[in-house]
């Protein structure tokens, strides 16, 4: 913007001055709201995590929070770091796992939790933690029936030596799924839907192998 | 804008402008990305009313609060940065009232850091005038926003997917206009009610 020509200019001391004053105290108040909503904010995400882990695993009574270090799963009360959640029937009985999982989505970073069933070795149950899927359209991936329907049997069968998936989970245009481990995806959310499939293939890959060598640890 | 302070202006005068004469969005038409983006259903359009009429509230505060003290070269910059940072606190909030809230939000709360209607606000009324007039200027210009929000929000939900505020208005027969939900429909419904407006507009004139 020009400024009319007799106004003088500022002294570089006083916009740096003003800048950095405003820039602390901005930082300050930021910090402040932080702190203040924190402890709630980290209450409400349990639970959300909570009410997801019950949806991903149908039919749980129970869940336990377990670390992986050192080669063996360990129960910790702790969920920081890199944990699943294992849970549990009525009777005490073992019915599957919660695994967190992460990508890049057509916006932003995709959150997402996927309940898999060792002894039918397929997922059962998906549900978006967090995405920045534009409204309408990427977040038809947390909507979608016929979508969602993709996660209530997707195989995931490990080969003998139970180190790897037989088939890899793969994206497929929508309306053209013919085998059980292809992800239908959705008209309009093309990259959103891949991105899915490419984030619970990664994560089984790297989990899948892990939990079914150290699958008895989960029946203590 | 029409800041002409040729002749004195009540507080009040200042509010009432941005409901009707000076509408942000069916006359200024400012902060387009957000009224076309959130307004697919009543409720988002209503929280992401609420979320920039505080931004926008807090911001026009401490802009005329600071007003001599901000240098004229460094303003837009500093105005930038108050937003900002009222943006974050109410990304923060927004977290803490509820997860699905923030959920269905979350991409757009950062987005109004470059709501012009803001900035136009921080520029042309706030650095401009006292306290009280920068806050009723704020409450108008807010109100007026999250009411043309919600005009187009509850027309495109109502069309769009046959419910409003979630609950179901039509037989199960209603064939909903998807493309009242897409951004398409956010046009369609802006154009609609831009017509209603100045119609009324012209014939207030008029008589």
């Amino acid at each position: 913007m020009s400024e009319p020509a007799s106004i003088p200019m500022t002294s570089n001391t006083k916009m740096l001055s003003a800048m950095v004053g405003i820039g602390i105290f901005c930082g300050l108040l930021i910090v402040l709201t932080y702190e203040g909503t924190l402890p709630r904010v980290e209450r409400l995400r349990a639970e959300a995590l909570e009410r997801a882990i019950f949806k991903v695993l149908p039919g749980i009574n129970e869940t336990k929070t377990f670390s992986f270090s050192d080669g063996q799963f360990i129960q910790t009360d702790q969920s920081e770091g890199t944990v699943i959640y294992a849970g549990y029937d009525e009777a005490g009985d073992f019915k599957g796992i919660a695994i967190e999982a992460s990508g890049q989505g057509y916006a932003d970073i995709i959150k997402i939790l996927y309940g898999y069933d060792p002894i039918n070795q397929i997922v059962i149950g998906f549900y978006v933690l967090e995405s920045k899927e534009t409204p309408g359209l990427g977040d038809k991936i947390e909507k979608d029936e016929n979508f969602l329907a993709n996660f209530t049997a997707l195989d995931v069968t490990l080969d003998d030596t139970k180190s790897n998936l037989i088939n890899s989970v793969i994206p497929v245009k929508s309306g053209t799924k013919e085998n059980a481990w292809e992800v239908d995806g959705i008209t309009g959310a093309t990259i959103s839907s891949r991105a899915i499939a490419e984030i619970i293939d990664k994560s089984a890959k790297q989990w899948l192998p892990i939990i079914n060598q150290n699958i008895a640890q989960f029946n203590e | 804008m029409s800041e002409s302070n040729t002749h004195t202006t009540t507080s009040t005068d200042e509010f009432i402008k941005g409901l009707w004469r000076e509408n942000p969005v069916f006359v200024q038409v400012l902060g387009m990305c957000p009224v076309l983006a959130v307004s697919n259903t009543a409720e988002n359009a209503l929280a992401m009313g609420l979320a920039t009429a505080f931004v926008l509230l807090m911001s026009n505060i401490l802009v005329s609060i600071l007003r001599s003290f901000i240098p004229k070269e460094v303003r837009i910059a500093s105005y930038i940065l108050i937003i900002a940072t009222f943006v974050t606190i109410t990304d923060y909030t927004i977290q803490a009232i509820s997860v699905d809230l923030h959920k269905s939000l979350g991409a757009f709360i950062s987005l109004i850091v470059v709501n012009c209607l803001i900035l136009s606000r921080a520029e042309a009324f706030a650095s401009k005038n006292n306290l009280g007039k920068s806050i009723m200027d704020a409450l108008g210009m807010g109100v007026g926003f999250l009411f043309a929000l919600f005009c187009l929000g509850a027309v495109r939900e109502i069309l769009g997917n046959g419910t409003f505020f979630g609950l179901q208005l039509f037989p199960d027969g209603f064939q909903a206009w998807i493309v009242m939900i897409l951004p398409a429909g956010g046009f369609f419904t802006l154009a609609a009610w831009l017509l209603i407006f100045n119609l009324v507009q012209q014939r207030k004139e008029a008589s």
